[in-house]
């Protein structure tokens, strides 16, 4: 049973409401793909992955970046209950996908670097404690369903 | 694995920023390390851990400048930190998923104090260059 202590639920809604959850999700997935390079494994059909430039400026990247977040932003409304949110989510990541649950983590840390770079020194090394602590959690119930 | 010079330059460049802060970030990287990864604590038992404390600015000082000798032999990394290879295989025998975690940490302080110039192709090439560090570190292990 996860427990979540009101100054860690302070911590997570407050920087949530400040994220543009777009253009954050498109940073995040767009330097997976570029720090990353063998996680482009699962984005066949995305068309021009070659360089930064053009994964950056990839759409197929940017919507599918701007989804993930937004699931993320579902979680963070139901912080109790994490694995409820993506039991779905995550028989859909083993059955149909087939994506190794280590991406999980290599994106939820992808997301922490993108945090500070765009809160700096509001992203504290508390406030980055408590958000190791959700992308983990979030990381491990995706992978729960896993067979 | 080998850095491209494109990486090697973005690598000197932050470096540049970086190294006159190098106490500042070193002590920081190592709070993120400790409050985001409680267990790396037990490496430290005779460490004050608390925020700003002397021995946790000495000691991320001594881990930046160890990275700083690395930039300044990129091309011979291992090399450079030969006898700090041993120190880690022989001595202090830090368990090597630990490296990841401060690499991380580290990555994380660069981008909060650098952000416009923590660019994806510089994100990856420090992750690379501090993997490369991390690799060299471990290689005598077993």
């Amino acid at each position: 049973m996860v427990h979540w202590t009101a100054e860690e639920k302070q911590l997570i809604t407050s920087l949530w409401g400040k994220v543009n959850v777009e253009e954050c999700g498109a940073e995040a997935l767009a330097r997976l793909l570029i720090v990353y390079p063998w996680t482009q494994r699962f984005f066949d059909t995305f068309g021009n992955l070659s360089s930064p430039t053009a994964i950056v400026g990839n759409p197929k990247v940017r919507a599918h970046g701007k989804k993930v977040l937004t699931s993320f932003g579902e979680a963070i409304k139901n912080l109790d209950n994490l694995k409820g949110t993506y039991s779905k989510l995550s028989e859909l990541h083993c059955d149909k996908l087939h994506v190794d649950p280590e991406n999980f983590r290599l994106l939820g840390d992808i997301l922490i670097v993108v945090l500070a770079s765009h809160f700096t020194k509001d992203f504290t090394p508390a406030c980055q404690a408590v958000w190791q602590k959700l992308v983990g959690l979030v990381a491990h119930a995706l992978a729960r369903k896993y067979h | 694995m080998t850095l491209t010079q494109a990486e090697k330059a973005a690598v000197v460049t932050i470096w540049a920023k970086v190294a006159p802060q190098a106490e500042a970030i070193g002590a920081e990287s190592l709070e993120r390390l400790f409050l985001s990864y409680p267990p790396t604590k037990t490496y430290f038992p005779h460490f004050d851990l608390s925020q700003g404390s002397a021995q946790l600015r000495g000691h991320g000082f001594k881990v930046m400048n160890a990275i700083g000798e690395a930039v300044k032999n990129i091309d011979n990394i291992r090399g450079a930190l030969a006898k700090l290879s041993e120190l880690h295989a022989y001595i202090l025998r830090v368990d090597p998923v630990n490296f990841k975690l401060l690499s991380h940490c580290i990555l994380c302080s660069v981008a909060a104090h650098y952000p416009s110039e923590f660019t994806p192709e510089v994100h990856a090439a420090w992750d690379k260059f501090l993997s490369s560090i991390s690799s060299v570190l471990t290689e005598k292990y077993r």
